[in-house]
């Protein structure tokens, strides 16, 4: 549990006069689940997007597993074992979900055999197994344009997982999902990710989710990282409390 | 409907087949018909990535070309139309490398560019290509068989039928295999693709080759029946009727770009024939129809006719 998996050291990235990442340090330990919280336009997307090598730090490092993987491309960084899920799902809304988990199955194999079919028993066997674990096998079917927002995120997350990760960067895996079913999406999310031993980075606003299932909290601000630790030591600090707990009531 | 397909393409082909036995100049204008479907084939796969390429017809035109060159010295038809798929794929990769970097409208005016500067060249350049002349393609052997010409012209159109099946085949196992839905994911989450370690760009490059290639077959295979090749192969015309024939056939199957080709050329005869200056009129308003009414083309209303909706 001690083991830092990615740091990220010194990160700085300004869009214009917009500090999105203000000298942010932080470590990621294998196996543990991270949540990052904080307000609307505090850098959290941006943190992940660093991280996956979508956006390029003005300055600092990250590294994953020892290896510098700044500057690196999003595809590289995938293939040493870092996937994410996105806070607007990515999907390819012209194919079914299966299709869609399918497809991520058939990249970790690369995809250049033109001849085989996508849908042939391994990769099919094992996307309805992934959407049987997300509780998603009834619309294994359903062309993704056609899911509503739950589903979407859930669909979006599966395909991440499907590749196989040692780390999951996951951006507000909830929102979007309704009241009733968010508890136990997570439950059922936070099993999947527990028996595939995956570390977790995740994007919440809802405090009741980062408080069962973080192992540890970091809350973002400005850029900034202004406070990390276990959630019942942070979810208590009172500048935390009147800055977060008010963001939760418009998210 | 994908069941279907096989069956449609063999009832296509035995309708093919009769015609041409009915009548010499319908064998004509349907081995034309196939090479057009073949080369459009290779829009189709384009499509497919959301992309649309008007300047295919460069292909096509290099492809026919290769064979006008080559042919006293390669002067077997079979040898020439692997040296013009071979060729054209070579300029495919070339040009793609760099056109496959754009998307959508970057992407058709680039290919446009392209083959407007390769109909430039062979306009310009008389003393190789004698310009607007064009140059003449005599009968050839057929895999080492010299031939008298009405045998030759069975051949090719033989040949012509036995590509556009290989060719609907093998693209048709390519379309649904991870390659060729990725190649669909480019339309519409290229970015994800990324963020699945799947380099879009190679997707999208791969199948521009292959489309290239299939552009060089259908213009070899034009050579060789036409027998006669002119700049105007290379015209953006000649590109836009590609698009025109794709959009006609529907780019829901393989299938799609054979019907459009037959039905391009047979209303382009008879609409010639019987209404002379007003052809273009005709296969104007077609399209428009088609477009308003079935966005899916002749397969799609094939696929709708035999029941099953969902083209895919
Ligand atoms: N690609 C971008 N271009 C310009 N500004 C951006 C870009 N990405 C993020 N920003 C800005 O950076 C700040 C942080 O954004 P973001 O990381 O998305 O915040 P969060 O995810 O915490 O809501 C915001 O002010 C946002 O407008
Ligand atoms: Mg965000």
């Amino acid at each position: 549990m001690t083991e830092v998996l990615l740091q990220a050291t010194g990160l700085r990235l300004a869009f214009g006069g917009v500090k999105a990442a203000d000298n942010i340090d932080l470590g990621v330990m294998k196996g543990e689940f991270l949540a990052i919280i904080g307000p609307n336009g505090a850098g959290k997307t941006t943190f992940i997007n660093m991280s996956t090598g979508y956006l390029r730090p003005n300055a600092g490092e990250i590294t994953y597993e020892g290896r510098r993987i700044t500057g690196m491309s999003p595809r590289a960084i995938v293939k040493l074992g870092i996937a994410r899920s996105f806070q607007l799902p990515q999907l390819f809304i012209e194919h079914t979900v299966e299709q869609n988990i399918a497809l991520a199955v058939a990249s970790r194999d690369g995809i250049w055999s033109p001849l085989a079919p996508l849908m042939r028993p391994r990769y099919r066997d094992e996307a309805r197994d992934l959407l049987a674990r997300f509780g998603l096998s009834a619309i294994a079917d359903t062309r993704a344009d056609a899911l509503n927002e739950g589903a979407r995120k859930l669909a979006d997350i599966a395909m991440a997982v499907a590749l196989k990760p040692r780390l999951l960067l996951m951006d507000e895996p909830t929102s979007g999902v309704a009241a009733s079913e968010k508890m136990a999406i997570v439950e059922t999310l936070v099993n999947v990710l527990r028996d595939a031993k995956v570390t977790a980075v995740f994007v919440e606003h809802d405090m009741d989710v980062v408080e069962r299932f973080a192992d540890r909290v970091a809350v973002w601000s400005q850029g900034r990282i202004a406070a990390l630790g276990p959630p019942d030591q942070v979810l208590n600090d009172p500048a935390v409390l009147r800055d977060v707990i008010g963001i939760e009531r418009h998210a | 409907m994908r069941r279907y397909e096989p069956i449609l393409a063999l009832v296509l082909a035995a309708a093919m087949i009769t015609a041409a036995i009915m009548a010499p100049w319908l064998r004509f204008v349907l081995t034309i018909a196939l090479a057009k479907g073949i080369a459009v084939v290779g829009i189709l796969l384009l499509l497919r990535a959301g992309q649309v390429s008007f300047g295919h017809a460069l292909y096509v035109a290099f492809g026919a070309y290769v064979v006008a060159f080559l042919a006293p010295r390669l002067n077997d038809a079979v040898l020439l139309l692997a040296a013009a798929a071979v060729g054209a794929g070579i300029l495919g990769l070339l040009i793609g490398l760099f056109v496959t970097r754009y998307r959508q409208i970057f992407f058709g005016m680039l290919n446009l560019a392209m083959s407007m500067v390769f109909y430039s060249l062979l306009e310009k350049l008389y003393h190789i290509t004698h310009g607007s002349d064009g140059i003449r393609v005599e009968v050839m052997p057929v895999a080492g068989q010299a031939l008298d010409r009405v045998a030759y012209e069975w051949s090719i159109f033989g040949i012509a039928l036995a590509l556009a099946f290989t060719v609907g085949l093998l693209v048709r196992l390519y379309l649904s295999s991870p390659m060729g839905e990725a190649l669909a994911g480019i339309k519409t989450r290229e970015t994800r693709l990324e963020f699945m370690g799947v380099p879009a760009r190679g997707v999208l490059l791969s199948a521009y080759v292959m489309s290239a290639m299939l552009g060089g077959i259908g213009g070899a295979i034009i050579a060789m029946t036409s027998r006669h090749v002119t700049p105007l192969l290379a015209y953006w015309t000649s590109s836009g009727e590609l698009v025109f024939i794709a959009i006609l056939g529907g780019a829901g199957g393989v299938l799609g770009p054979f019907l459009g080709a037959a039905a391009f050329e047979l209303v382009r005869i008879y609409a010639a024939a019987s209404f002379a200056d007003a052809w273009q009129l005709i296969l104007g308003s077609v399209l428009l129809l088609v477009i308003l009414f079935a966005p899916g083309g002749l397969w799609g209303m094939a696929a709708r006719l035999l029941g099953k909706g969902g083209t895919r």
